[in-house]
């Protein structure tokens, strides 16, 4: 598969009660790199391997959740290419100016059936990750923090995710890869879908109120690092949801933990490749607690109802 | 360190609570049940009470599920405030009804409530 049209995701924006004490729980705890703050107070933070400028951007606000979650797509001409798909799928679209985000491109931005608002866009600074392209070393985690590899997905909580999985496979290429089914074995309650190889770069769960975020997570290189986050937030304090544990779904290992603000995160690592040849998986509904933590095979009440 | 009863009026359950935890906090490090948890840091509503008698310190606190009247009137996140005196409170937040409990038989598009 040669990679055109959407990339993967690049940037999620998440509201923060209080921005003074956020700042360095990113830095210190998550083990992000501080990227400044722009003239409205928001601050940007990307991986200590991610190239482009910024991948997590924290607003002050007085409740929690989710801006928007933005996908890099491959150039202009992509941009404007996905842009008609979009209107074409019935879907108003905005244009963002460049400049809006620090160091980044014009974005189109339109809202998803579940209320969530998504972004594309072509163009961010590559500042390099200080390995240099030309003989570069490993990357040794020496710094504070978990130090993830990168922002990798979003799982968004919303009422109408059936609108969702047509607008993203239909308008904007990606691949169904897992889905579980309610009790009638009709409906689905949640939906993971890739542009990528990866198992995801987004996934919903049916849920009564739009516009609701479950979690942004952050990929991890080995099962080891999964531990040694799980350590450093027992160490900080920070509020763990679940794990470490696995996912039947996908079958990446996962903590889900809470940002100062309740917004949950999850650092996680592994999961399959995918291929747009492979058949998506099903969950049934007497099996989803095995498929959301494979090892416990039940779900915690906080999985589908604490959202932010 | 100086620790507080907080007296849950829906169970009649206490137990004892050091200042620097939250009330939640200090209920869930004793294994104690009563007050759901969610997100332990303000954001996410489900541990919501309303305090009866007491002081408390706060941390700030998600205005989606306290509002500023609420606050003033001691209905407030039990994760983001910290006793300053013994507490009597009842609980007000739950953990939201899902889809998965809402479901109806097969054929019917379940219908969504929180
Ligand atoms: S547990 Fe989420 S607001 Fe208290
Ligand atoms: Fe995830």
């Amino acid at each position: 598969m040669t990679m055109t049209g959407v990339l993967r995701p690049g940037h999620a924006q998440i509201r923060v009660l209080d921005i003074k004490e956020s700042i360095p729980w990113y830095t210190d705890v998550m083990g992000l790199v501080p990227m400044g703050q722009d003239r409205q107070g928001r601050a940007y933070f990307k991986t200590r391997q991610e190239h482009d400028h910024h991948s997590v951007i924290l607003r002050q606000a007085d409740r929690a959740g989710l801006d928007f979650f933005g996908f890099k797509v491959l150039d202009k001409a992509t941009l404007d290419d996905l842009e008609k798909n979009l209107r074409a799928h019935g879907v108003a679209t905005e244009r963002i100016p460049a400049g809006d985000l620090l160091e980044t491109g014009e974005r189109v931005r339109f809202t998803l059936p579940t209320g969530h608002v998504i972004e594309l866009y072509a163009e961010k600074k590559d500042v390099g990750n200080a390995m240099g392209y030309t003989n570069p070393e490993v990357d040794v985690i020496e710094g504070k923090g978990i130090c993830p590899v990168r922002m990798d997905h979003a799982l968004l909580y919303g009422p109408d995710i059936d609108g969702n999985r047509e607008l993203f496979q239909k308008a904007l290429g990606f691949s169904l890869v897992e889905r579980v089914k309610l009790e009638d074995g009709q409906t689905d309650l949640a939906l993971w879908l890739t542009c990528s190889a990866k198992a995801h770069d987004i996934a919903l769960v049916r849920h009564a109120e739009p516009g609701k975020l479950h979690h942004v997570a952050f990929l991890l290189s080995t099962w080891e690092q999964v531990l040694r986050a799980a350590d450093i937030m027992s160490k900080h304090r920070v509020s763990i949801d679940i794990g470490p544990t696995r996912h039947g779904i996908t079958q990446g290992t996962t903590i889900y933990f809470f940002d100062p603000s309740g917004n949950r995160l999850e650092t996680f690592c592994g999961g399959y490749d995918f291929y747009p040849d492979m058949h998506p998986v099903t969950w049934t509904w007497d099996e989803v607690g095995a498929g959301i933590f494979y090892h416990d095979r039940k779900l915690n009440d906080a999985f589908l109802t604490v959202v932010t | 360190m100086t620790a507080y009863t907080i007296l849950i009026e829906d169970t009649g359950e206490s137990y004892r609570c050091a200042d620097h935890r939250s009330v939640l906090q200090g209920m869930e490090a004793l294994g104690k049940k009563g007050i759901p948890a969610g997100c332990r840091q303000g954001g996410c509503g489900v541990c919501k009470v309303q305090v009866a008698q007491g002081s408390f310190s706060k941390r700030v606190m998600s205005r989606e599920h306290v509002s500023a009247e609420e606050e003033a009137i001691g209905c407030v996140l039990s994760c983001c405030i910290k006793p300053t005196s013994d507490l009597r409170l009842s609980v007000i937040g739950k953990m939201k009804k899902n889809v998965c409990r809402t479901v109806e038989p097969a054929g019917v598009r379940p219908v969504y409530s929180t």
